[in-house]
């Protein structure tokens, strides 16, 4: 392989997507309304065609005769390097908009260090996928201030869906031996940088949703180096179920 | 939930020159999410560069039962059509 550190950096931002995708895929069909599950079947979409670009390029790399689907569907659970807070359920829609929203801040932030990256293969993909997370970002975010603001009830699930997930926000900004490596060379951006900037976007979006920033002290991590909650066994199930029955099947 | 939200017209730009045409409708809180769903549901597969929203109930449309006197009378009256002209054969596309 030309180099490890370079193919664990695609996966650190693919894996994302990927499982962030999944998990709005499982929606596709139960959105509730017509319009919203088309808006969440299209969010997943452009989810999932990033990360064929990102495995695409990391099978390129690995010279082992790899393709994009062995990456995707193929790997052990710990050789996932998603962070907590995209395999986090579907528990309500507000879970389902705030777990986006508060990815997508992150999201965006990283593309729009990344279009600069000395990797042109990877400054042109995250070129391309600004603007489709631009939109999620809006999409997720008028969400959450119409929820916030809106009847008692939804101003409450809207709170306790925040409240849930912001335990999982700060192992965004976590640096992995390969985020470090690769940050050092100009290839990579340095994320615990845009931390300052994703809490203060945060915290003004809940506030103009009527919501209440959590206090919470407590972090939970584990993610980024394989280390995955139990929701994560569940969800891969269903994604790699496919492959596993009928290996290297094509649609 | 879809019933406590009002029903909105889509119109949609195709190009750059041309006029917005009908899409179809869809339900929406408001302007703002009307417009997004629009986006969605219209224009995903790259049918647009504009969209524009109404609210249905500020339509006002035609009654069918006065089809009678309003559409009918014109049916008769091929004279209004500008098929009676004759066209000197230089003049090509009309």
């Amino acid at each position: 392989m030309k180099s490890e550190h370079l193919y664990n950096y695609i996966l650190g931002i693919a894996d994302n997507s990927l499982i962030l995708g999944q998990r709005l895929g499982e929606l596709c069909g139960h959105g509730p309304s017509l319009e919203t599950d088309i808006a969440g079947t299209n969010i997943s979409l452009d989810l999932i065609g990033q990360t064929r670009s990102y495995y695409q390029y990391a099978a390129k790399i690995s010279g082992e005769n790899k393709t994009e689907d062995d990456i995707a569907f193929l790997r052990l659970e710990r050789g996932y390097k998603n962070v907590l807070l995209v395999e986090q359920p579907n528990t309500h829609f507000g879970y389902v908009m705030g777990r986006q929203y508060l990815f997508d801040v992150f999201h965006l932030l990283l593309l729009q260090e990344l279009q600069f990256s000395k990797d042109q293969t990877l400054a042109a993909i995250a070129k391309k996928g600004i603007k489709e997370v631009s939109y999620h970002k809006r999409f997720s975010g008028d969400w959450i201030k119409r929820l916030g603001d809106g009847t008692p009830e939804s101003t409450a699930k809207m709170q306790e869906a925040i409240d849930d997930l912001w335990p999982y926000t700060q192992e965004l900004f976590d640096m992995t031996d390969a985020d470090t490596a690769m940050a050092q060379e100009g290839i990579g951006v340095d994320v615990s940088k845009l931390k300052e900037s994703y809490y203060k976007q945060v915290k003004t979006l809940l506030t103009q949703a009527t919501l209440e920033v959590p206090q919470s002290t407590y972090f939970s991590r584990g993610g980024k180096n394989g280390v995955h909650s139990e929701h994560m066994g569940y969800l891969l199930a269903d994604l790699q179920y496919m492959q596993r029955t009928y290996p290297n099947m094509e649609w | 939930m879809d019933n406590n939200w009002p029903l909105w017209e889509i119109f949609v730009r195709s190009k750059n020159g041309l006029e917005h045409r009908h899409f179809g409708s869809l339900h929406a809180a408001d302007e703002d999410m009307a417009l997004e769903n629009a986006r969605d549901v219209y224009t995903r597969r790259n049918e647009g560069v504009s969209i524009w929203v109404v609210k249905s109930s500020d339509i006002t449309a035609s009654n069918p039962e006065n089809n009678g006197e309003l559409f009918e009378p014109a049916q008769d009256k091929v004279y209004r059509h500008p098929t009676f002209y004759k066209l000197p054969d230089e003049i090509k596309h009309m």
